[in-house]
């Protein structure tokens, strides 16, 4: 991964929601980097930052309503993103950096065809003449494996299932060849064959075109399949990140553990009980001194609930905050050891 | 036999009018029977009649054509106070904690008011129930005078599930009741409803298309492809053994939260998408995605045909598919 040049640095992301209850602080530092051709995942509940972090990358985020801190750096191959100028980010969106949405049935425009949503983007942002744009469409519906695509091109959104209104998001995302893609829980509202043929799409494209992909989703199954590296958040802060190995098979923190221990798995048995996190996240208004899983944790220690957890590092890729990690903290019988122990 | 039957459903069928004459089958010539205490998991990709058919069972719907069973009675032509009786007895807990709550109704209301219809309570014996009810479901009292928007879904599903529990009722069509959850809750609500189960003896037909959490939760699954049902089994044997190629199409397209697994493992990749059922293909159903479909399986739909004690598979060639 070294040799790979490095696109997208975010530097301590700091997102907030001026709200009439108070300022909701929905990213609390959030650190990471992105190489060429791969995937990176964010994984954690709903309300945990993720889809403001990536929203946040494509500066969609509008003020008054939600503030990007400052000291916040967003780094496109060593471009301020925070800093470009209306002119730069009408083309750093869809060309470098591009977005496909949760709800295919709700992101496409009802009153447009399909293919002129996909033109839209090549007539902005690459130049071309109608009959040019028309062309490069009709070849990314192929790429996106929509059969009869100069047919299909001139369909309208309802006419389409939710599998193949999937595969028009993709392709509008990917119209002007962007370096960055990010993928908003891309397969949530998809059935699971679908899912599968939407996700060795992304897969084939990301292999064919180098496009690095941000993966933004709760489906720990999607995860091992297709991430390279993992980031697990919480209350708006990455928790534990590394490979998809350190993540599924060495993961050091409490909050990972139950995450993978909640997902039904083929070697329960029927009917046991499943594990399950006792409370809710922390509310976001309050600010936060201490770990933020400190309330719903088993092994809460005193220091949980007065100081942050460093980030301690445990190898090149795999980081996570947590004060079990100090040379002094107890020794506690982890996710595997319990799950050898059955 | 079909006395130890609680539900048994006889070549159901549900069309629907598809304008132009055409008519839209949701529902196809469905069997199905579930014994009291039983929980019958009931997947398939949308559009494929699943919930149709929990509705259908639920009379929510009337049947196009087919007998229903409840406890040995045919229900299809109940009226009045038995058909209450029945409505009582069965009752639904629905996909979407959103939409399903009144949102201008306050949460004791919401779970009232199917004890105002068919239990003669006082308010007060009402109100105690509410309360009742409300820890059953893990939640406190306080909640009984909120409304709908202040909760999270997770807690709003746990309204659903206690209004569903006020009457106490023997059957729970359950659909999709986790879909609209987020991982950590859905494990959360499936431990309740498999606790209540234990506790009231209640039976379920769980409606999902996650197969994971229907093979967890379910004592027998059935498949359904296009308005009928191509599969049926114990949970084990469907995700043990599968025979329907459309069955193993889609245990192998369950993402499984294993990366070295993941690597290693086959899969049956299925191409194109659902055909839509107004207009289905002659023969099988499947045959146009199907990886060993012949020129018989376009001529004759196979009927769904018992292999085992209590197995049931719809496909002309499931010996052959075993063995290969």
């Amino acid at each position: 991964m070294e040799n790979k040049e490095k696109i997208l640095e975010v530097k301590d992301l700091r997102v907030s929601f001026n709200t009439y209850a108070g300022e909701v602080r929905a990213v609390r530092g959030v650190d990471f980097d992105l190489h060429q051709g791969e995937t990176l995942c964010f994984v954690g509940e709903s309300g945990c930052g993720k889809t403001v972090t990536s929203k946040a990358i494509l500066r969609l985020l509008q003020p008054p309503f939600a503030t990007i801190k400052e000291g916040s750096q967003i780094l496109f191959r060593g471009e301020d993103v925070l800093q470009m100028d209306k002119k730069r980010l009408r083309n750093y969106r869809g060309n470098d950096v591009s977005m496909i949405f949760q709800d295919p049935m709700t992101s496409l425009n009802p009153t447009m065809t399909c293919g002129k949503q996909i033109m839209e983007s090549l007539l902005l942002h690459k130049n071309m003449t109608k009959a040019q744009a028309r062309e490069e469409a009709i070849h990314t519906l192929e790429l996106v494996k929509i059969p009869d695509a100069a047919k299909r091109m001139d369909d309208y959104p309802h006419q389409m299932s939710g599998g193949m209104r999937q595969r028009v998001m993709i392709a509008i995302a990917l119209s002007c060849s962007p370096h960055i893609l990010i993928a908003d829980e891309p397969t949530t509202a998809l059935d699971v064959t679908i899912q599968a043929q939407i996700i060795d799409l992304l897969r084939e494209l990301r292999d064919q075109l180098n496009t690095a992909i941000i993966l933004v989703t709760h489906d720990l199954g999607v995860v091992a399949n297709f991430a390279d590296r993992i980031q697990v958040m919480y209350a708006g802060q990455v928790i534990e990140r590394g490979s998809v190995r350190e993540i599924f098979y060495e993961a050091k923190h409490p909050y990972t553990w139950a995450l993978l221990s909640s997902v039904p798995t083929l070697d329960k048995s029927n009917k046991q009980e499943l594990y399950t996190l006792k409370g809710t996240p922390p509310d976001l208004i309050l600010p936060l001194e201490h770990c933020p899983f400190a309330a719903r944790c088993e092994y809460c220690m005193p220091i949980c609930k007065e100081t942050m957890p460093p980030e301690t590092v445990l190898s090149d890729t795999h980081k996570v905050s947590c004060w079990l990690q100090h040379p002094n903290a107890p020794k506690v019988q982890s996710y595997y050891d319990r799950k050898a122990a059955e | 036999m079909s006395e130890q039957h609680l539900i048994e459903v006889k070549n159901l069928c549900k069309y629907f009018p598809a304008g132009k004459k055409r008519t839209l089958k949701a529902v196809d010539n469905v069997s199905l029977f579930i014994r009291p205490g039983e929980t019958l998991g009931l997947v398939g990709e949308s559009g494929c009649g699943k919930t149709t058919c929990g509705r259908t069972i639920l009379k929510l719907y009337n049947q196009t054509s087919g007998q229903i069973f409840f406890e040995g009675k045919e229900i299809s032509h109940l009226k009045g106070k038995e058909l209450l009786q029945f409505k009582k007895n069965a009752q639904m807990i629905f996909q979407d904690p959103y939409s399903s709550l009144d949102p201008r109704m306050t949460i004791a209301e919401i779970i009232a008011e199917g004890m105002t219809v068919h239990m003669h309570l006082s308010d007060k014996e009402k109100q105690e129930r509410v309360s009742e009810l409300l820890a059953t479901v893990g939640l406190t009292e306080d909640y009984a005078n909120r409304f709908a928007h202040e909760l999270s879904g997770g807690q709003r599903q746990r309204i659903g599930i206690a209004r569903a529990l006020a009457v106490e009722p023997k059957f729970i069509v359950c659909d999709e009741p986790i879909s609209a959850l987020d991982v950590s809750i859905q494990a959360q609500i499936v431990n309740l409803l498999i606790k209540l189960q234990h506790d009231k003896n209640l039976t379920y037909l769980f409606i999902s298309h996650d197969l994971s959490m229907v093979r967890h939760i379910s004592d027998r699954v059935g498949i359904m492809y296009l308005g009928s049902l191509v599969e049926l089994g114990t949970s084990q044997q469907i995700f043990g053994q599968a025979l329907h190629p459309y069955t193993k199409a889609l245990i192998s397209a369950i993402p499984e939260a294993d990366p070295d697994s993941e690597k290693t493992r086959q899969r049956v990749k299925l191409e194109g998408e659902v055909p839509s059922p107004i207009n289905p293909p002659p023969g099988c159903r499947f045959r146009p995605r199907c990886p060993y479909a012949t020129e018989q399986c376009a001529q004759e739909m196979p009927a769904l045909e018992e292999v085992e004690p209590g197995r049931f598979v719809a496909c002309h060639f499931w010996r052959d598919i075993a063995k290969a």
